[in-house]
């Protein structure tokens, strides 16, 4: 994978006019992104609209038909999938997996669970974690490698709303710890619009992208997933509300908001 | 020490399981059962070939072994059925070496050898290959064993990690090979699937840790040889099936145990 070069360019990693097909179907087209240091990117799109497929290719899983993808030289990804599925055949506990593949001190170990809020699992068999659970050991995981950039896909899948809020806000304060850029894949509009700096529309090409406002109000972004007039916008205020009044953590954003 | 054929064959029990335990802890892990039977079976037009060209036992089988484990592995990267696809190349392996054994009037006899092992028959070479063979796998796993657990757990955060899960799947590929190729004296080629299977699966249920799993399956298998030894010496029993059965029992026991 070429490297983007170092001090002149801003972003950590880039797609340039980036094609993926599997055989002679072209699931992503013609994709240019850019993702800069520190900042949150959630990649919003529906079922089928190659969300996943474009973390991959980025990830340098999947290989692209046309077009590049850039890396800042020695760029540390930080990885955490869509969830993982523990064999019960597999004796595994949090410790020793947070070891995989790179053996990490106790010290780091015990740092990183008490960072997503995991103290004292570390004996706990990965097989018998919650959902929520699980997405924080792997986000703790994939903090241990000091990443620059965290890649997570559909994080927040199987929790209810709660654990959601509650996810996100643990992105947010990683993302604040640490200085570490976050790409986020969501197919859910509202909670991850306010956790975020800058949405991207796809639909096997990107639709629109900007700030969550901007993209809320783009019509690209209604009709993809079937909003009226009103639309997401509405959705979303009304969302931000509710977490006010339930008390949920306030989300200090450093992008601008449109309070109803 | 070595003049006596009961150490001799006792040896090559428990050399046998240092490669087996480990091995067969990742044929539970990654459901591999059939592939290792697909690839057991090879081993029996190993011979033939082997007989047919005047080169040595071992090597026949080893060569047949690998192209069958490297076919299998091929087709399952292509996503074929796998579970069609091996049940028709194992047993087809199988047959066609039945069958060209039976063009060698003077094998004919000592066919349930090769079928069923003979431990109690092992030379001072078969020895020296068994253990041979098997310390080369336990290397070759304890060398790749951080990546071949990260992959086994996902290939994608394995892929995101830096590592080739395709090339982690070819370690495991020729470990198979190998295993087959000294197991085939020692438990004979019905029933190496089972020597990998079930003491790993005994293990299972006692261990917490993969790395404890693996040493508990070296352990288990090595009793599972010497008590099958002594079942076949006393009791004039075929061995490898010998073997098994203690495996199975040890198994049960475990099972039984573990329910309690």
């Amino acid at each position: 994978m070429p490297n983007l070069p170092k001090g002149r360019h801003m972003s950590l990693i880039a797609a340039e006019h980036v094609c993926v097909r599997y055989g002679a179907n072209e699931v992503l087209h013609d994709i240019s992104l850019q993702i800069a240091a520190g900042e949150i990117v959630t990649i919003l799109g529906p079922n089928g609209s190659g969300k996943s497929t474009l973390l991959r290719a980025l990830l340098g899983i999947l290989p692209v038909a046309e077009g590049r993808i850039l890396r800042q030289a020695g760029l540390r990804i930080g990885y955490v999938p869509q969830r993982l599925m523990v064999d019960k055949t597999m004796p595994i506990n949090v410790r020793r997996f947070l070891s995989l593949p790179t053996r990490v001190s106790d010290a780091a170990a015990t740092e990183v669970l008490a960072r997503v809020g995991m103290t004292g699992l570390g004996p706990q068999q990965m097989a018998a974690l919650s959902g929520g659970q699980l997405q924080r050991v792997l986000l703790a995981r994939a903090l241990l490698g000091q990443p620059q950039l965290l890649m997570l896909d559909e994080p927040t899948q199987g929790l209810d709303q709660q654990g959601e809020a509650g996810f996100y806000h643990l992105i947010e304060e990683v993302r604040t710890a640490t200085g570490a850029a976050v790409l986020m894949i969501s197919h859910d509009l509202h909670v991850v619009m306010a956790a975020s700096d800058r949405v991207i529309c796809l639909n096997g090409h990107i639709c629109c992208e900007g700030t969550p406002r901007v993209v809320s109000t783009a019509p690209e972004y209604r009709a993809l997933f079937g909003l009226g007039s009103e639309g997401a916008l509405a959705l979303y205020r009304h969302e931000h509300d509710h977490d006010h009044a339930d008390g949920h953590p306030h989300h200090h954003h450093d992008h601008e908001h449109d309070h109803a | 020490m070595l003049d006596d054929f009961l150490v001799r064959a006792g040896l090559a029990a428990v050399g046998l399981s240092l490669a087996t335990g480990p091995l067969g802890a990742f044929v539970v892990w990654r459901r591999m059962a059939y592939f290792g039977d697909a690839t057991a079976h090879a081993a029996v037009l190993g011979v033939a070939l082997a007989l047919a060209t005047d080169l040595p036992i071992e090597l026949g089988t080893l060569t047949v072994a690998l192209a069958m484990a490297v076919t299998v592995a091929g087709l399952s990267a292509r996503g074929w059925a796998m579970d069609t696809t091996l049940g028709v190349l194992a047993h087809s392996a199988l047959a066609f070496g039945l069958v060209a054994i039976s063009f060698f009037p003077a094998v004919r006899t000592d066919l349930s050898s090769y079928l069923f092992g003979d431990i109690l028959a092992v030379s001072r070479t078969d020895l020296a290959l068994v253990w041979l063979g098997s310390l080369a796998v336990l290397a070759l796993l304890a060398w790749r064993w951080q990546a071949l657990l990260t992959s086994t757990l996902s290939e994608d955060l394995a892929h995101a990690a830096g590592i080739r899960p395709d090339r982690e799947r070819l370690v495991l590929v020729i470990a198979l090979a190998l295993v087959v190729a000294v197991a085939l004296k020692v438990v004979g080629a019905l029933l190496i699937a089972a020597m990998l299977i079930i003491p790993a699966a005994t293990a299972r249920g006692l261990a917490r840790s993969p790395e404890a799993m693996a040493g508990l399956a070296i352990l288990l298998g090595a009793v599972s040889g010497l008590g099958g030894l002594a079942l076949s010496f006393w009791q004039d029993t075929p061995t490898g099936p010998s073997i098994v059965v203690v495996a199975a029992l040890l198994f049960a026991a475990s099972a039984g145990r573990s329910r309690v």
